[in-house]
């Protein structure tokens, strides 16, 4: 393990995934407000075409898949703020030109379809120096913008009629909100790959919106795991490859530990849901008070195992679908 | 800026929604502190108007200025408040009630800038005008639907506007929580700030109205002192024909049996 760590290919891809999973998920968080989880996947299957020109051309891919994302990414907010196509259709239109342009672009530079390979399911391991500073450079923009901006994106992601109103350049931020994502799509493409770039985008934010109530802490959770998957991820296909003299390939293990970090949040979140709906008050007065029957066979207490909880001056104990507030001779309805 | 200056002034006013025309020749002018309402029956524009006043539709024919400025040059939005009608306040990730009151702040706060006391401040008051204040740290998903109404309110009081459009904020509001609003926008109306207000059912807010305008099928067709809602919605003058002049034809294979006939 530690002499993997020693290797020079090893650090540099352990930088480029570290800032990858921090700023990928950032957009992510806006998308997913927008209902627009799957934008980043048809985002990835514009840039293959991306990739393919810079193959065919010979300019570097990773430069041409920026441009073909962000001109996708245009496209897309054009179509969807037209109103004429809805924002999935639109999506949908765009998957399969871009992959399917792709995939017969690379034909035509004859290139060979390992060369695709690399950037369709990631090739972090392979990643240069001028790689890793370009990824870190557009990673911190991203986070600068989408941390910067959140009031501002979040309300129009929230709100488009109360943001115009409000005096934001609704359209614009949109545009930027797409642009981003175009970029993280590309930064990504060296980590997961484009087949799986979207997920290092959404997966993150679907499992720190399980333990979230706000908007910030579901961010703020979203780039932990999304830095964590990102790190512990490739160390692990790391050391499953070493170990078993295996090739475990980076990208998939990294979604996949952000998955199981989602799998494992999710009982968690749906627990904590269940007891907050319980410990909240009923409206003051809503019920009238009950006459106490025989329905306990016990007077409630500390002991009696029923979650108990606090309320101004006394306890109510929660059993069988309703909160028992002991009251002199009966019981009220809390 | 003179007492008398019109805070609102719509002349001739003309919107149209992908081509047919909803509102026609609306004059109207708001002038400073008034409490104004919009009614009518469902379809006749209300709501049209109160986009077209926010800048939010634009006008096909005629001009509309906001405190005494063009829309087309107003920048001052944090004049501006807006509820809109039956929006809900959740979206695909959870958002606490303070980050939505919060968004109100933004036409008060600069970019890149972070939110200062007054803007805790504010959004702390206006949750407290609500009755919201203990659900704060709350995701909105969580709240029931009149609740979500309220904090969409508080929204639009956070801004602290002088000049303030609600569309049916009243809806799904239960009573006691309406005479709290209606509480709210009293100091508000007597601290000087204008309302414009559409609804159905006043309720508690009947005593604060000073001034009714009534729309049907586009068109203002009572502007004066207030009257009750019944009138307002036509029920003495009963009129057996379609009032909100829809077509009834979506696309030519869809003609219905009742509108065939034209
Ligand atoms: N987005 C839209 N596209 C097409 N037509 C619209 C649109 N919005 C409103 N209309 C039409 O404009 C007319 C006025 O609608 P508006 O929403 O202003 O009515 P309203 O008076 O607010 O009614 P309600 O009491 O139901 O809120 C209606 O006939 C409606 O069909
Ligand atoms: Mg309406
Ligand atoms: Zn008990
Ligand atoms: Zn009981
Ligand atoms: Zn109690």
């Amino acid at each position: 393990m530690i002499d993997l760590l020693g290797y020079p290919f090893m650090q540099r891809a352990l930088i480029a995934a570290f800032v990858t999973g921090l700023a990928a998920p950032v957009i992510g968080t806006y998308l997913v407000q927008r209902r627009l989880a799957l934008l980043g996947d048809g985002l990835g299957h514009v840039a293959v075409t991306g990739v393919a020109l810079g193959l065919l051309t010979g300019f570097a891919p990773t430069w041409t898949a920026v441009v073909v994302a962000v001109l996708g990414a245009i496209a897309i907010e054009v179509i969807r703020e037209r109103g004429s196509t809805s924002g999935d259709l639109a999506l949908a239109l765009l998957f399969y030109g871009g992959l399917a342009g792709g995939v017969m672009i690379t034909g035509l530079a004859g290139q060979s379809a390992a060369k695709l390979q690399q950037y369709l399911f990631g090739s972090i391991t392979a990643i240069s120096v001028t790689d890793v500073w370009f990824t870190i450079g557009l990673a911190a923009l991203i986070l600068l913008l989408g941390v910067g901006l959140l009031p501002q994106l979040f309300t129009v992601a929230q709100d488009q009629d109360f943001a115009k109103v409000a005096g934001l350049d609704v359209r614009a931020y949109n545009l930027l909100v797409a642009v981003l994502a175009a970029v993280t799509v590309t930064i990504a493409m060296r980590t997961v790959g484009l087949l799986l770039v979207s997920a290092l985008m959404i997966v993150p934010v679907a499992a720190s919106q399980q333990l979230a109530r706000s908007f910030r802490a579901t961010l703020g959770g979203a780039v932990v795991v999304g830095a964590g998957a990102g790190v512990g991820g490739l160390l692990l296909a790391g050391w499953i490859s070493v170990r078993h003299d295996a090739s475990v390939a980076p990208g998939p293990t990294i979604v996949l530990l952000a998955l199981a970090c989602f799998v494992a949040t999710w009982p968690v979140g749906a627990w904590l849901r269940h007891r907050d709906r319980l410990r909240q008050p009923f409206p003051a007065g809503a019920v009238a008070p009950l006459e106490a029957t025989d329905h306990d066979d016990h007077d409630h207490g500390p002991a009696c195992g029923h979650l108990a909880v606090p309320h101004d001056d006394h306890v109510d104990y929660v059993h069988d679908g309703h909160r028992h507030a002991r009251h002199g001779e009966h019981y009220d309805e809390h | 800026m003179s007492t008398t200056s019109p805070v609102v002034e719509l002349r001739d006013g003309a919107v149209a929604i992908a081509g047919r025309p909803i509102l026609r020749h609306v004059d109207l002018t708001v002038r400073p502190g008034e409490f104004l309402t919009l009614l009518g029956p469902n379809g006749s524009g209300k709501s049209t108007l109160v986009r077209a006043l926010t800048g939010l539709r634009p006008l096909t024919l005629g001009s509309l200025s906001l405190f005494g400025t063009p829309i087309a040059e107003f920048r001052d939005h944090h004049r501006l408040g807006f509820v809109p009608q039956r929006a809900s306040a959740a979206s695909g990730v959870p958002a606490s009630v303070a980050e939505v009151v919060a968004s109100g702040r933004l036409t008060r706060r600069r970019l890149l800038r972070p939110a200062g006391r007054a803007d805790r401040a504010a959004v702390t008051s206006a949750l407290e005008l609500v009755g919201l204040a203990d659900r704060a740290r709350d995701s909105v998903a969580t709240l029931s639907g009149g609740q979500q109404q309220r904090v969409l309110i508080a929204r639009a009081l956070a801004g602290e506007p002088e000049l303030f459009f609600l569309d049916e904020p009243t809806a799904g509001v239960d009573l006691p929580n309406q005479r709290a609003l209606a509480e709210a926008l009293g100091t508000l109306s007597s601290t000087g700030s204008t309302i414009v207000l559409v609804t159905h059912e006043l309720g508690p807010l009947a005593p604060l109205v000073d001034r009714t305008v009534v729309l049907r099928d586009g068109r203002i067709v009572y502007d004066g002192a207030p009257l009750q809602l019944d009138d307002a919605h036509g029920h003495h003058h009963p009129d057996p024909r379609r009032t909100d002049h829809h077509p009834g034809v979506v696309a030519p294979l869809d003609r219905t049996g009742e509108d065939a006939d034209w």
